[in-house]
């Protein structure tokens, strides 16, 4: 297959291997901020591949895990309304909220329906005119322009039943808070390639700029994550820290801009909550006021009470890349991925079900 | 048969006239055979009949399976779920070393099913059963109303005969046996997956549901006493079998992600929808578990089998890690393969 057998030749990789080898000298630590990277580094061994000074560390980019419980609660308060049907990504079904999951709901009784695209949920609403049809809008700068999309197309056909509830987040404001917090000492960031093919490259100029170290923007091939952690070796080696697009063939400096127009006409920036990061500003997306009637959380105003966090889970150290899944003291035990109690053993991008997964050392 | 229009009623499944109809005009029709004409409450069959293929009648095992069938849609590229339950038991039959010779065939209908679409199924079991050289003997019909099932269900189960000598068994396996695959895998699942409401897009896709009682029984011709297992991946896929493989027998297994074939469909639906093709269900392919003197023998037999020209070494048995599926990785990094964890696609089968 074009565009993947290229990028996945293990001659390829051993050479990457070596050049990082040669050129590495004092021991760094870089932080891929995707769950999609971190997926990839797990599933193909890269962590073991690297030399001893080289080290990884997971981040916080999984749109799952990141979703506050009282932004999941306020979800499952929808789903259990008569009559909604609620349409969400699979992933968000098993993540356990406060009061049981959106999995739970369906079992007894609420509409909860999977969908793959937010097109799918807006055929829903078509189909069932007679019923609101909410789509649950979790993810990043990647999904975000889809859903605003369905928006606008809900807009032009005078869809009256189809609502939004935005949970989506910004991830160059997340990587901003985890470098402010400096609680995990990093020499670089691998950027995530997908959410840079539409934000551009340039979104990341302030990471060598205000914080001194280099970003690398990594597609999620073997060798495309190979490429990035040598050039990141490279410029912390040099001290001459910059944006390296290692994903050239998705990415561009400036993004995708009728994407970013999109979000733009229907979203505007706001303060959003993050598990683990907590009230991060201007990291996540409302629904602007001249599209308020496709805003579920103005639609319906739920007040779901209080949150409750699962006793001893570690999920919010794991997102901030402070500990790593074996430290939690529930991973393995009482947490897994048939049984999860934290998100990050839930969803597919999720640190913990990687290390779940593949971590384990032969 | 079936007249346009024609639905299934409650009536159907009442035991009276219309049930009587239905079995007649289209089971009888259909499976016709003595056993099943009988219609009695049990199918009798002389045992003299389970024997008359073999040459030996002594050391003779039955093996008797049974599984349900629910796949959505009913009707996919390369099959249907009548065409399904029929390979899945035969399959199921023949892993143990068996020759199927028998199945019952259980229908649960939902009211309201047009009756064509039933004789369509049941067309495609006998088609099958008769390709296969088995043949379905008993069988019972269930009417639920309607939005109590999704159509259609069924249920097969299956007796074979396994022959004196052959001990096939997931705890058979020892370290230095050749695990080889019959052919590519995730053909099933991903076409399933490609038919699902929501989620349609077209593919050249077309599942792999054959049955396998042909092969094995040339498998088994060309080195009897060297095959030590036989299982085919279905549901979880090749990791899951693998992994239960490694923990009945004891043993780690070895596999090299690069040796195992796969469509560029089937690779290419995998990497969009972001599945692991070696969790995904397989329905006409099987993996063996050969002593390594005898591989090449086996690998060839596959090979000149119409269910089996992709067959190929796919990895080693050792000892140790004991219980473990140790996978090397495209870049040549070793890692543990894992049973199938968190989510799986429903009704695939």
């Amino acid at each position: 297959m074009r565009y993947i057998d290229e990028f996945r030749r293990p001659q390829l990789a051993r050479s990457l291997l070596a050049t990082i080898e040669a050129r590495s000298t004092r021991p760094v630590r870089f932080m891929e901020f995707c769950g999609g990277h971190t997926h990839a580094i797990f599933r193909y061994g890269l962590r073991q591949m690297l030399p001893p000074t080289v080290s990884l560390r997971s981040g916080p980019g999984c749109p799952v895990c990141v979703t506050a419980n009282s932004d999941l609660d306020q979800a499952l308060a929808l789903a259990r309304q008569s009559d909604v049907i609620l349409a969400t990504f699979g992933d968000m079904m098993r993540v356990p909220g406060s009061r049981g999951s959106l999995q739970m709901a369906k079992a007894k009784g609420a509409d909860v329906r999977i969908v793959y695209s937010t097109l799918d949920a807006l055929e829903m609403a078509r189909l069932n005119p007679h019923r609101p049809v909410v789509f649950l809008g979790v993810g990043f700068e990647t999904t975000a322009p889809t859903v605003a999309a369905a928006i606008v197309q809900a807009e032009a056909e005078g869809l009256e039943n189809f609502t939004v509830l935005s949970l989506h987040k910004l991830t160059p404001p997340a990587t901003r808070a985890i470098l402010d917090a400096g609680e995990v000492r990093l020499s670089g960031i691998i950027g995530p390639g997908h959410v840079t093919t539409v934000v551009g490259s340039k979104a990341w100029e302030f990471v060598p700029h205000e914080y001194a170290i280099p970003c690398a923007v990594a597609g999620f091939e073997p060798v495309d994550i190979l490429r990035a952690v040598a050039a990141l070796v490279d410029m912390a080696e040099s001290g001459r820290p910059a944006v390296a697009n290692t994903y050239s063939r998705s990415v561009r400096p400036e993004g995708n801009r009728t994407a970013l127009q999109l979000v733009d006409q229907v979203f505007e920036v706001n303060e959003a909550n993050w598990r683990g990061l907590g009230p991060v500003p201007d990291s996540g997306l409302r629904i602007r006021s001249e599209y308020a009637r496709f805003d579920a959380a103005l639609t319906f105003p739920l007040h779901p009470g209080p949150t409750r966090e699962p006793k001893g889970c570690r999920c919010g150290e794991v997102l901030r890349g402070t500990v790593e899944p074996p430290d939690c003291p529930l991973y393995r035990r009482t947490c897994t991925p048939a049984r999860p109690i934290g998100p990050c053993m839930v969803s597919a991008e999720g640190v913990c079900a990687a290390w779940f997964r593949y971590g384990e050392r032969p | 048969m079936a007249k346009d229009g024609d639905v299934v009623l409650l009536a159907h499944g009442s035991g009276g006239e219309l049930s009587h109809e239905l079995v007649e005009r289209l089971f009888l029709y259909y499976f016709d055979n003595p056993v099943l004409a009988r219609l009695d409450d049990a199918a009798i069959i002389p045992v003299s009949r389970l024997t008359r293929h073999l040459a030996c009648s002594s050391g003779l095992k039955l093996a008797f399976t049974t599984d349900s069938y629910v796949v959505s849609p009913i009707f996919f590229p390369g099959g249907d779920i009548g065409k399904l339950a029929v390979c899945g038991t035969v399959n199921d039959l023949a892993m143990s070393g068996a020759t199927p010779l028998y199945l019952s065939a259980g229908f649960i209908l939902e009211e309201g099913l047009p009756l064509a679409v039933l004789e369509q199924v049941v067309a495609s079991m006998a088609n099958t059963a008769q390709g296969a050289g088995v043949q379905i003997v008993a069988g019972d019909t269930k009417v639920v109303d309607r939005g109590s099932a999704d159509r259609l269900f069924i249920n097969t189960a299956g007796v074979g005969i396994v022959p004196a000598g052959v001990d096939l068994g997931s705890d058979q396996v020892q370290p230095g046996d050749v695990v080889i695959l019959s052919g590519t895998i995730g053909d099933h699942g991903m076409t399933i997956i490609s038919q699902r409401e929501g989620l349609r897009f077209d593919s050249p896709l077309q599942s792999d549901c054959a049955p396998l009682h042909g092969l094995v029984a040339a498998m088994l011709e060309a080195a009897p006493q060297s095959i030590h297992c036989l299982r085919d991946p279905t549901r979880g896929g090749l990791a899951t079998m693998l992994n239960e493989v490694a923990a009945k027998s004891s043993v780690g297994i070895e596999i090299a992600e690069a040796a195992v074939p796969m469509q560029d469909a089937v690779r290419a639906a995998c990497e969009l929808l972001g599945l692991d093709p070696l969790y995904v269900a397989n329905e006409g392919k099987l993996v063996a578990f050969v002593a390594p003197h005898a591989a090449e023998t086996v690998l060839e037999a596959m090979q000149s089998h119409e269910h089996g020209q992709a067959a190929t070494v796919i990895g080693q048995v050792s000892a140790k890690p004991a219980g473990r599926v140790v996978l090397r990785t495209l870049v040549g990094a070793r890692r543990i393969l894992d049973m199938l964890v968190g989510e799986q696609l429903p009704r695939i089968c």
